[in-house]
């Protein structure tokens, strides 16, 4: 009894602070509307956040499972130094490359580019993916494509046409995960947009508190989080199971 | 010629590459290409880079100019960087304390497979799904002293009788941040546990009860040392993590009061995009990286 209690209890904790932002939110029905208008409206932040997770899903999805299939399937001279070098990318802090990154998008034409932000965060997602993707396809029985090489494909069409089917799980995993990271990401966009009109959600709904004119809009603070939290809380509660499963099995070992 | 085939025939049966794939090294380089040039061009590249900017003076706008070992020398006389050094290791070592038996408790209180211990989970892993951004912008409005439910409901409940200065004195600010960890981090930390707890096997309990173990005893004498490698795991992921603190405190205090929550990547933060010295910021940050990743290499050692 003690336990269902203190597990109750635990579960208002935890719980109490998303309720009450989503109560706080639309209490006033106008918060929307303010949040909306606020800097160059919510269009124009929510496109940026969606582009750059949609540009950072794909660009995960595609450079992940052409290099899973790499590691699983063939050896090339400097596999194993490749390799390091993606899983050093954990080992590296996030926060100290982000300067020369900077600086070096600079130099190649994508600084406060939503395509170059995308890039990034690809970069950041690879060691988890690509370590995904590789023990999914070395999961698969060599039967399955031999046949197909038989009967004549190529090994891109052996890849494209029956491989990526039995790999759809980790995709799924792979792609949530990516989606997560670019969607909330802060500290990437702070530093690599400066322009207003580039930035995504998080930057956008951060300045409503950092005005130096007029009182901060509470209220409207907490609409601008519930569409940042909604669809990630939906995704999350949608895709559990292949979250908990890359938990398991990449995002810990990696 | 014998040998070599029943060596292939070993290889294949070990599954390594077939010998129709073994010599198509170029289409393994293709498919390899695209990791091969984000990881160069964007990680590598940025590598040697940041050392490379770490001995020159390097303005926001205008030329780099070589002037080694100045910028390493001033993190001597930057008295917001050492500040900020004492800083993060007190947040470090209280958070991470915190987060692990907070973390530990939960994993414990949902590690058995009864009906609605699913829900709990989910409940205590929600947070964690919330980016780290919004989940500091909530707590700032929760703990607002006017908009929020806090005080009014510590206020009724006869706890407090006035505003509570939730991030107004360093003390406070230190621990309204740690509140808003716990909560965004204690799920996450929890799924990691769990991996741990389901990874020992049930019979080595069995074994203990039968001997006659209390609860007490099971705990630390089987719990704690079969789940030794995941805590270690754990420490390692919450001390980087803290060591590397940003969001929290340039979102949720500001590093306020008076400078009393300023982080070192705060510091290289300022330095670059404040100060518009990014030598100076590249510096800092090879100070950090070299820092983590030789901690890191000490935890793993004598964690695991």
């Amino acid at each position: 009894m003690t336990r269902a209690l203190t597990l109750s209890a635990l579960a208002v904790l935890f719980l109490f602070p998303l309720v009450w932002s989503g109560w706080a939110s639309l209490e006033d029905p106008s918060n929307y509307l303010e949040m909306a208008r606020f800097g160059e409206g919510l269009g124009t932040y929510a496109t940026n956040s969606v582009l750059v997770s949609a540009m950072t899903v794909a660009g995960t999805l595609v450079v992940s499972a052409l290099g899973g299939y790499a590691f699983a399937r063939f050896d090339f001279p400097g596999k194993n130094l490749l390799f390091l070098a993606t899983l050093a990318i954990l080992m590296v802090p996030y926060a100290t490359i982000l300067i020369p990154l900077y600086v070096l998008l600079g130099f190649i034409g994508l600084q406060n580019s939503l395509v170059g932000l995308s890039l990034v965060f690809v970069m950041f997602q690879l060691p988890f993916a690509l370590f995904m993707m590789r023990n999914a396809f070395e999961a698969i029985p060599r039967e399955l494509e031999e046949a197909a090489l038989v009967d004549g494909c190529g090994t891109f069409r052996a890849f494209s046409r029956i491989l990526l089917h039995a790999v759809r799980p980790a995709l799924v995993t792979v792609g949530l995960f990516a989606f997560l990271a670019s969607w909330n990401d802060f500290f990437a966009p702070l530093i690599l947009l400066n322009d207003g009109s580039s930035f995504t959600l998080p930057v956008a709904v951060v300045s409503m508190t950092q005005r130096t004119f007029g009182a901060i809009d509470y209220g409207m603070l907490q609409a601008g989080v519930m569409v940042m939290a909604v669809p990630c809380l939906v995704l999350f509660i949608v895709l559990q199971r292949h979250y908990v499963r890359g938990f398991m099995s990449g995002a810990l070992r990696g | 010629m014998t040998l070599t085939l029943t060596r292939s025939g070993r290889r294949a049966a070990h599954g390594a590459p077939p010998a129709r794939w073994r010599g198509k090294k170029v289409q393994g380089w293709l498919y390899a290409a695209p990791t091969a040039v984000i990881v160069g061009v964007l990680f590598v590249v940025p590598l040697v880079l940041v050392v490379w900017m770490s001995l020159n003076r390097w303005p926001l706008l205008g030329p780099a100019r070589f002037n080694a070992p100045d910028n390493y020398a001033r993190i001597a006389d930057n008295p917001l960087f050492l500040d900020a050094v004492l800083f993060t290791l007190k947040y470090t070592a209280i958070t991470t304390v915190l987060l692990s038996s907070v973390a530990l408790g939960l994993a414990l209180l949902v590690q058995e497979r009864r009906p609605g211990v699913g829900f709990f989970r989910t409940a205590f892993f929600l947070p964690g799904a919330v980016g780290f951004a919004a989940a500091a912008l909530l707590f700032y409005g929760m703990l607002n002293n006017d908009f929020g439910p806090i005080d009014p409901m510590l206020r009724a409940l006869g706890i407090t009788h006035e505003p509570v200065k939730w991030i107004g004195t360093p003390n406070m600010a230190l621990f309204s941040t740690i509140a808003l960890v716990l909560w965004r981090f204690a799920g996450f930390n929890m799924l990691i546990l769990l991996t741990g707890l389901q990874a020992i096997p049930v019979e080595v309990y069995e074994a203990a009860r039968s001997d006659g173990a209390g609860r007490w005893q099971i705990f630390t004498r089987i719990t704690l040392p079969l789940l030794r490698p995941t805590l270690a795991l754990m420490l390692i992921l919450s001390v980087t993590g803290s060591l590397l603190a940003f969001d929290q405190f340039f979102i949720f205090t500001n590093g306020g009061p008076d400078n009393s929550t300023v982080s070192m990547v705060m510091v290289v933060y300022r330095d670059a995009f404040f100060r518009f010295d990014l030598g100076g910021a590249a510096a800092l940050s090879v100070v950090l990286l070299v820092g983590l990743v030789g901690l890191n290499a000490l935890m793993m050692r004598r964690l695991r």
